[in-house]
């Protein structure tokens, strides 16, 4: 099972190699979300920016991946590879496991890779604590992967395709924006691990309980 | 055949709700009644907090309409009855008609007491997401043409959505409680009076959503017969 799931995995990166269109769009996205903020920001103080940076950057992270979950399973639709997928001997949830981490891998390469440039532009730091944040980066990828990918499989099933996507995920994930947003404000302010556990807590419940009940309701998504 | 189609899978929940209509005739009237006239006008606010009783039992409703939204979605998953799946959205349109009353007579609420129509405050946020993850189900629905394929991903999604409910609370009240917030008004204590009317009120509300649900369920099944009836007609 595991193995199978990693060769699901393994093939989104292949193709993703080979196109590049998947991460290109979501890394562009996400950098231009990140400049178009610079603007509406323009009058307000220093302090205040960098008090709201890390939600700043959350809401790039949200956006560039609705985007990247849509096109993700799009390339599954297209030329029906969505059933060759299904006739390959994995049940339902290993294809579940192994789409939500392609997809995750995907985000988290394009946020790694945001956080630097984001850093520059806005002449921020992150370098202390670093290893907490990128925890706190894994944990709300890992959410909005979980939710994100069941959600992309129902919308693309729908008369409206993508564009019910954000709708349907984006209530969905609040807790996970809220944890992140907060525990990345409190992480970037120089405080420990120790004094957010309850935030980290509800990242992990929140990535247990959907992961689970996903890999366990996936059957009825792909269904045809 | 005829006798498949037209059989009403579901006899009991539409039986019992539809007697609930005389009691609803009756128990309107006295709930306003109870509202303006029995129950004492509160000191500090007036006038403006006999839109409590509405308020919160609309609360209440919609609370419980969701709940059933889950139910019936794990129940549809289950069995694959079309029954359950025409009650988990009936519940969940009467849900969204619930909770748009409780977003709205809030606010009306909250102008003259609080001075604001709206504030981040825990409870009225998360109300905020509730509300928008169950539009978001009437949304798919709506989208979705073919009935299976309808029935299985908004069930999925009413599941996913049904578990998302507690986290939305809790990470907003925790969230909350670390800024400052304004003081809610009223304590715990209720004028016995005032209590009575609210149960009243309660009732009311309650029965109401139980005699639309029924309602809402037969209009959903007489439209799938006349569907199929239809598609049998151009058959022939």
């Amino acid at each position: 099972m595991f193995k199978k799931i990693l060769r699901i995995l393994w093939k989104d990166i292949v193709t993703e190699f080979r196109t590049r269109e998947l991460f290109s769009a979501m890394f562009v996205f996400a950098l231009l979300v990140v400049v178009v903020f610079n603007f509406a920001f323009e009058s307000a103080p220093r302090e205040s920016i960098l008090q709201a940076a890390p939600g700043l950057l959350w809401v790039a992270f949200t956006f560039s991946g609705v985007l990247g979950l849509n096109r993700s399973i799009a390339i599954e639709r297209e030329n029906m590879s969505i059933q060759a997928l299904m006739l390959a001997p994995v049940d339902r949830g290993g294809i579940y496991l192994g789409k939500m981490l392609g997809n995750f891998v995907f985000m988290m390469v394009s946020e790694l890779l945001i956080v630097p440039l984001f850093a520059v532009l806005y002449n921020f730091s992150f370098s202390a604590r670093f290893g907490q944040f990128l925890l706190i980066l894994v944990l709300g990828t890992l959410g909005f992967s979980a939710v994100g990918t069941i959600f992309s499989a129902i919308a693309v099933n729908t008369k409206m395709r993508d564009v019910l996507l954000p709708i349907l995920f984006l209530p969905v994930v609040v807790p996970v924006l809220i944890g992140a947003v907060e525990t990345s404000v409190r992480t970037l302010a120089g405080e420990p691990l120790r004094g957010m556990m309850d935030w980290v807590k509800i990242l992990i419940v929140f990535d247990v309980i959907f992961i689970t009940t996903s890999f366990l309701v996936f059957e009825f998504v792909l269904e045809e | 055949m005829d006798q498949a189609i037209l059989q009403v899978p579901n006899p009991m929940l539409i039986k019992i709700t539809r007697n609930f209509f005389y009691p609803l005739v009756i128990l309107f009237p006295v709930s306003l009644y109870m509202v303006f006239v029995y129950a004492p006008e509160e000191e500090t606010m007036g006038i403006v907090q006999k839109i409590f009783y509405y308020h919160v039992s609309a609360g209440w409703v919609f609370l419980l309409a969701f709940g059933l939204v889950f139910l019936g979605s794990v129940a549809f998953l289950i069995t694959q009855r079309q029954v359950w799946d025409t009650f988990a959205a009936s519940s969940a349109e009467l849900g969204v008609v619930f909770c748009s009353i409780s977003l709205t007579t809030g606010p009306i609420w909250a102008k003259p007491v609080w001075g604001i129509w709206w504030t981040w405050d825990a409870r009225l946020t998360s109300t905020l997401v509730e509300w928008l993850i169950y539009v978001a189900y009437l949304m798919l629905r709506a989208n979705v043409p073919e009935p299976t394929k309808r029935a299985n991903l908004s069930a999925v999604f009413g599941i996913l959505g049904a578990l998302d409910v507690p986290i939305v609370y809790f990470s907003i009240r925790w969230w909350r409680t670390q800024h400052p917030q304004p003081v809610m008004g009223g304590g715990g204590y209720l004028d016995p009076q005032m209590r009575l009317a609210f149960y009243v009120c309660l009732l009311t509300f309650t029965l109401l959503y139980f005699f639309m649900l029924g309602r809402r369920i037969e209009l959903a099944q007489a439209q799938e017969t006349l569907t199929s009836l239809k598609r049998r007609w151009a058959r022939k």
